[in-house]
């Protein structure tokens, strides 16, 4: 039960006491990053900023090549609905815009905009709030958070201002602010809720402001002792009754979005659903972070906290750097890399993906950097037949059965699959930790998971080619139509012509025979 | 003995009645169908509308199906995809892609040469998805997310100014690989 202060506020809440399915104890391994505080990395020689940092459609270009920028200058606008905009996160000039390989798991290249450094990096805050933001309106605020380039900093990067329009959502009562982050080394939100509660608990409120709900829960893991401190500390002073902080077990993937709002609520977000079917939102508290760096500070979403980690890099930490900064730069920063060959995983070691080469430039959505020893890799040549051994099935926690869905993406038999929902797979990687025949599960379901959306989207198309070539054949046959009824009009018209004429020509005739019998008459 | 041989007959035909009952319901019956069996054939054809099966569209050549005048292995744009769920439609043995017809391709987009078109609209009155824009006398382009790669552009045009180009993979268009891996 919570214990209210005179003041109102909520100084504790008990340990949830719900659970996911599933899930596994990982070694946290996060002593090292979190033992500093975070750094704020000098102003790189330049930067290369990907139009590409989240969902969906690349941002269109909307700078040029020699244009001075400043912190804060738009560089891309965003190309639909899940695309977002892109700001310059360096002062300078852009030298260059062109393709290079971006922190994505395909390796592929994709359009990047160069900032070599000015010595002075002076800072655009076109998105400050001169009044209250009690007194704005929700939907301006909505739109500022698009404008601002916001996106969901806890690795997906789904645009934020999509997220907030579930206000018109009457169903939705709680706002969820995930501070669970509970993949190994990963520790950005922690180190972020340690040293700046206070700016993440005004983002929650205007977040809460926003959405127009009056109740939100900041969910913590309950092995994260300093951050819980400060989070508590915070709620004291801040005193709003609204806000509960909730503690729950350290358990990975806790802080998967629909994870963690089974273990708040206790209900199941349905398999085709959204959280927002059972009243829930959930934002991460770095969004939140983000929100009140726009309304408060007048920023957009130039710079994130990325942890550098791992055992092939000297000094690991927490690091503040502004987006588009190259790998290198970063694990330079941190003490450089030691000896050996190291691989490169961006996103922690469950979740994340390699990156071939040290220059590929960070993004929104990168939280961790992690250098790990080539001796520590899996290696992929040991994989061993399944043995039926049900492991995974125990850990997955979305209560799929992973062996199952193994067998049919392997034998690319993938129309079975959504009938074994495969599209709830969050591709955490728990049966891959534990199988004992070391198989790339969770590759092969992102396979099939490609594999039917191309399905998908092939039909989508072959949909369209039909209704216009359908079009096109009721639209030729309608002109022939036209024209044949055209022609045989004029044939008509021709023959009535035709007719007219002899008509006439009969009838003068006619007059003319009369006036010659009339003219003999007398 | 009686009873024994009237009972055991009755049962006989009861349960033959029965199996003729689910026989009839569960046996596609496409002859007594119509046009869905048309529709339904015409929803696996890819749409590309090219005429590689020798019918002019994918509709003409649903309908050759459903009428039993055209095997189902003509179709190199759908390839061995589309004749395997043709086949398990009609309930047909998956035959191999007719070469006569053509050879399984990577998918392709047509492409104009901007300065070399001369806007003699040939190319517009060729395409089957009404998917080149242009005018008499001006320059004509190709709408890329509505082509669908058929070809038949590229003959009428008498400057040869038509490319089929295969579309870059990029970011967004990337599929994860099948791991590699025995098993």
């Amino acid at each position: 039960m919570a214990h209210r202060t005179t003041s109102g506020a909520v100084l504790m809440d008990a340990i949830c006491l719900h659970d996911f399915p599933g899930g596994l104890k990982l070694d946290p391994r996060k002593s090292a990053q979190t033992s500093r505080p975070i750094s704020v990395l000098p102003t790189p020689a330049r930067v290369w900023i990907p139009m590409l940092q989240h969902r969906g459609k690349p941002a269109l270009v909307c700078a040029e090549v020699g244009q001075h920028v400043e912190i804060g200058t738009l560089l891309g606008r965003a190309d639909g609905a899940f695309s977002a905009n892109v700001h310059a996160s360096l002062a300078g000039v852009i030298t260059d815009i062109s393709p290079r390989i971006i922190a994505h798991r395909s390796g592929l290249t994709s359009q990047c905009v160069e900032i070599t450094a000015s010595p002075e990096q002076p800072v655009c805050s076109e998105f400050l709030l001169e009044h209250d933001y009690h007194l704005e309106d929700p939907n301006i605020l909505r739109r500022r958070v698009a404008d601002a380039g916001i996106v969901g900093l806890g690795g997906a990067s789904f645009p934020t201002a999509l997220k907030l329009t579930a206000e018109a959502d009457q169903s939705l009562h709680t706002l969820v602010i995930n501070g669970a982050e509970c993949a190994p080394y990963i520790s950005c939100d922690e180190s972020l809720m340690r040293e700046h509660p206070a700016d993440i608990l005004r983002g929650v409120q205007i977040l809460l402001h926003i959405l127009q709900v009056n109740r939100c829960q900041i969910a913590l893991e309950e092995d994260k002792t300093a951050a819980i401190d400060a989070i508590k500390s915070a709620l004291e002073e801040v005193a709003d009754p609204r806000l509960k902080l909730c503690l729950v077990h350290a358990k990975y993937p806790e802080g998967g979005e629909r994870q963690l709002i089974q273990v708040l609520s206790g209900e199941e977000i349905p398999s085709d659903g959204l959280p927002v079917d059972i009243g829930y939102l959930c934002h991460n508290v770095g969004t939140a972070h983000a929100i009140f760096n726009m309304v408060c500070e007048g920023r957009a979403l130039t710079s994130r906290i990325v942890t550098v980690c791992g055992d092939g890099v000297a000094n690991p930490g927490n690091v503040l750097a502004p987006v588009g900064t190259p790998i290198h730069d970063l694990v330079d920063y941190c003490g450089g890399f030691a000896d050996g060959d190291h691989r490169l995983i961006v996103g922690g070691p469950m979740m994340g993906f390699t990156v071939l080469n040290d220059q590929v430039p960070i993004d929104k959505g990168t939280n961790c950097i992690l250098v790990m020893p080539e001796s520590q890799a899996r290696e992929l040549s040991a994989t061993m037949p399944c043995i039926r051994c049900g492991a995974c099935e125990e850990v997955c926690p979305a209560s799929l059965l992973p062996q199952q869905l193994y067998y049919h993406a392997r034998s690319d038999q993938h129309d079975r699959l959504p009938s074994l929902n495969l599209f709830d797979c969050i591709e955490c990687g728990c049966c891959d930790y534990v199988c004992p025949s070391n198989l790339p599960l969770t590759q092969y379901f992102r396979y099939a998971k490609d594999q039917l959306w191309l399905n998908i989207q092939q039909q989508q198309k072959a949909g369209v080619a039909r209704e216009r070539f359908e079009q096109r054949e009721q639209r030729l046959q309608r002109q022939q139509q036209e024209r044949d009824e055209a022609r045989a009009a004029r044939k008509k018209a021709a023959r009535d012509a035709a007719q007219k004429k002899a008509d006439i020509q009969a009838a003068v005739a006619r007059a003319q025979a009369r006036k010659q019998t009339e003219g003999k008459d007398p | 003995m009686l009873v024994a041989i009237l009972s055991l007959t009755g049962m006989a035909l009861i349960l033959g009645g029965l199996l003729y009952l689910a026989h009839r319901r569960y046996t596609p019956r496409f002859e007594a169908a119509g046009d869905s069996v048309v529709d339904s054939i015409n929803a696996l054809l890819p749409q590309t509308q090219c005429g590689q099966c020798n019918f002019p569209g994918c509709r003409p050549y649903a309908e050759a199906i459903a009428a039993k005048e055209a095997p189902i292995n003509q179709c190199p744009p759908g390839g061995e995809a589309t004749i395997h769920s043709l086949a398990a439609l009609l309930g047909q043995d998956a035959l191999p892609l007719n070469p006569d017809n053509g050879n399984e391709a990577p998918p392709t987009v047509a492409f104009i040469h901007e300065d070399l078109c001369i806007g003699c609209k040939k190319c517009i009155l060729a395409c089957p998805v009404d998917a080149i824009v242009g005018a008499p006398k001006l320059m004509h382009t190709v709408i890329a997310a509505e082509c669908t790669g058929c070809d038949l552009c590229v003959e009428p045009c008498p400057v040869d100014c038509i490319d089929m180009i295969e579309l870059p993979e990029t970011v967004n268009t990337w599929r994860t690989e099948r791991p590699a891996v025995p098993y």
